[in-house]
């Protein structure tokens, strides 16, 4: 059994604003019956774009039935613009928190609510169906925006994690190439912003050397290993390391991926915080 | 979560009988030896363990010096699987259904990728295999062919004295995973020519952690598990003796309630059955119900979801499980119930209600009052299918 909170519990036993609203001033759906969830949001809304009442119709398991049911009450009394900038994140946090396994619950809540206010503000199911033409994920229907959205809020790194905010790449996870290729655009995106780190303390060279090849061997082989590569240190000029990856890594296509999000921060972490990896090709 | 309990996911695990705990107790405390060891302390726990392998035996009318015990179903499998093609590495063509648990479903997955050739054998909109199918698929480098005796998701029997006198007939092996038959219908293995047969000890009231490979004379097979002598060296490791008297005392009443499995647990099941479907707004029989175990119901609730029948009936005490694929941890819905072509609209909302003889008449009716009341509720809610509420 997952492991909800009271308030994802309590949010579930007992929903809020179950139902419908007739004349709705907006209504978004999201999800499908296949995938074993769906949601239909419906807004009461008045001239001045503020939200009087919000109802909802949900096919799904108790934390979509939860989500659906903390979003109604969070957007209820807030105007049309205000709901706009709502994030999956914003609804997981107001419930306490999901399960990971779970995130998409939330997502879908979001889905359903971008939708209502794209309807309220005059577009149609078509110019929507248009917007969402770059399906990555055949078997759950979910394209690159949606994705880009989620990896961009909540900071994801992995398709696993990708996959339980969105589902994508659930199933015959064929895209999981693509999905990579999204998390490395966002993210290396997100990494321009940072401001980087002050000076550590020194390591002469050979130290240096040392607490590197530890690392490959202790943190960075058995890793790389397990899909069939190596890595190999070429050299070091100052806090500058350049590595050549070998066996299956040499080829594969998230090799720079793996450089930066993960060989990176194990060297940072275990040698020295101001180090910068590259890939010399062998 | 209330006081009160009705348990009916017996096909996950089951009650350990108290008979059995009885039975076991000695040998935690003062029979502790090793009933491999030479001096009498140890040579004692021997006959004990001899007896228990006797009642495993006679359970599937097979030889005692047949019977090798495991640790678990899913390393029976493992074995017989792992040691049959060990044992003849020049055949690389291996059967299976697509309805398998996973503890054999997995492994063929793995052989595919490791050079194996698989064949996938289907089964129809009632979950029966296609023999015809099996016919067409054996050929000369056939190795293995392992199809389950009874399907754990919707109870459904297949023929196995038919697809076993295929299988031999065509010079290939033949292992079943009975797991979910053992202990509710009849096992003959001197009638039946089952190579190596799987049986799990927590799924016939004894404990976890205890299972059994039965292996037919002269049938090579590679052994899974290499260290000492034990099991005629055919699985080393200790002898896990109090399990191994547990699941001896549970095969001995399995024996004993047999006719009570088949004549009352399908009766209560039946019931629950035949009102469910009655009374619902939508509820429909997954499963060829005419060659089914007995304690099985499988049962579809159209355009509710799983995991949120499951949790409404927790709130009262209801343990059973379902299809969804919010249960499962993965995103994938029942791999079973998808292989029988069941739409989604039904596969979301299957709940799998599997009894036991610990179960009553008044179980059954505790389940029906309240399943009825959480299906009116999740419809109420949900956006498919409003006008067939409003009609009901």
């Amino acid at each position: 059994m997952w492991d909800y909170n009271e308030k994802v519990k309590e949010y579930f036993l007992n929903p809020r604003n179950v139902g419908e609203i007739k004349n709705a001033d907006a209504v978004g759906e999201a999800g499908s019956l296949a995938c074993g969830d769906q949601l239909k949001l419906m807004l009461k809304v008045d001239d001045k774009g503020l939200i009087t009442d919000a109802k909802f119709q949900t096919f799904g398991c108790g934390s979509a039935i939860a989500s659906a049911s903390a979003l109604t009450e969070m957007i209820i009394g807030k105007t049309m613009d205000d709901v706009a900038k709502i994030t999956n994140k914003d609804i997981v946090d107001y419930l306490g928190g999901l399960p990971v396994e779970k995130m998409h619950c939330s997502v879908m809540g979001h889905e359903a609510l971008e939708a209502a206010v794209s309807n309220y503000y005059g577009e149609s199911p078509e110019t929507l169906e248009a917007k969402k033409k770059h399906v990555v994920c055949e078997c759950f229907g979910v394209t690159d925006q949606e994705i880009i959205s989620v990896v961009r809020d909540n900071k994801l790194l992995t398709v696993e994690d990708v996959t339980h905010y969105t589902k994508a790449g659930g199933g015959c996870m064929s895209c999981h190439d693509k999905i990579r290729a999204i998390i490395e655009k966002v993210s290396g995106e997100a990494e321009k912003t940072v401001v980087p780190k002050p000076e550590a303390k020194k390591l002469t060279n050979l130290q240096k050397v040392k607490l590197i090849e530890e690392t490959f061997e202790k943190e960075i082989r058995p890793m790389l290993r397990a899909d069939g590569g190596d890595i190999e240190l070429i050299d070091i000029e100052g806090s500058r390391v350049t590595v050549s990856l070998r066996g299956m890594c040499s080829s594969c296509t998230s090799a720079s991926f793996t450089l930066k999000k993960y060989i990176e921060p194990k060297l940072r972490e275990f040698v020295s915080d101001d180090i910068t990896v590259e890939e010399v090709k062998p | 979560m209330s006081q009160n309990l009705v348990y009916t996911d017996n096909n996950a695990t089951t009650m350990v009988a108290p008979e059995v705990v009885e039975a076991m107790m000695p040998f935690f405390s003062q029979l502790y030896g090793n009933a491999s060891s030479m001096h009498f302390f140890g040579g004692q726990i021997k006959k004990y363990v001899d007896d228990a392998r006797g009642k495993v035996a006679a359970l599937i009318n097979a030889d005692p010096a047949e019977i090798i015990f495991t640790s678990c179903g899913t390393e029976s499998d493992n074995a017989a699987i792992r040691g049959i093609l060990a044992a003849q590495p020049e055949k690389r063509h291996i059967i299976t259904s697509r309805v398998e648990h996973p503890a054999v479903k997995n492994v063929f997955q793995h052989l595919g990728k490791n050079g194996y050739r698989v064949s996938e054998i289907s089964v129809d909109r009632l979950g029966r295999i296609d023999l015809d199918e099996l016919r067409e698929k054996l050929d000369h480098e056939t190795a293995l062919v392992s199809i389950m005796w009874a399907n754990n998701e919707t109870g459904v029997i297949f023929p196995i004295q038919e697809i076993a006198e295929l299988v031999k007939s065509r010079g290939a092996v033949f292992h079943t995973d009975a797991v979910q038959a053992a202990g509710k219908v009849s096992i003959d293995l001197h009638k039946t020519p089952v190579d190596l047969l799987s049986i799990s000890g927590h799924k016939l009231h004894a404990p976890k952690g205890i299972g059994v490979l039965y292996l037919r004379k002269g049938v090579h097979c590679v052994p899974f598990m290499m260290g000492g002598h034990q099991e005629s060296g055919r699985r080393a490791g200790t002898e896990n003796v109090p399990y191994i008297v547990g699941l001896g005392r549970a095969c001995e009443l399995a024996h004993e309630f047999m006719s009570v499995e088949q004549r009352e647990v399908a009766r209560l099941r039946d019931l629950l059955e035949s009102e469910l479907t009655e009374k619902a707004i939508d509820a429909s029989v997954n499963g060829d119900t005419e060659h089914r175990l007995p304690n099985t119901a499988n049962i579809s609730f159209k355009y509710i979801e799983g995991e949120s029948i499951l949790m409404l009936l927790s709130e009262v005490g209801i343990a059973a499980s379902s299809g969804s694929a919010c249960t499962s941890g993965s995103l994938e819905p029942s791999h079973v119930l998808r292989a029988m072509g069941i739409p989604f609209t039904r596969v979301h909302g299957s709940v799998r209600f599997s009894l036991s003889r610990y179960n009553t008449q008044d179980d059954m009716h505790f389940i029906v009052q309240h399943m009825l009341r959480i299906e009116k509720r999740l419809r109420d809610i949900s956006p498919f299918g409003r006008d067939e509420i409003n009609a009901h």
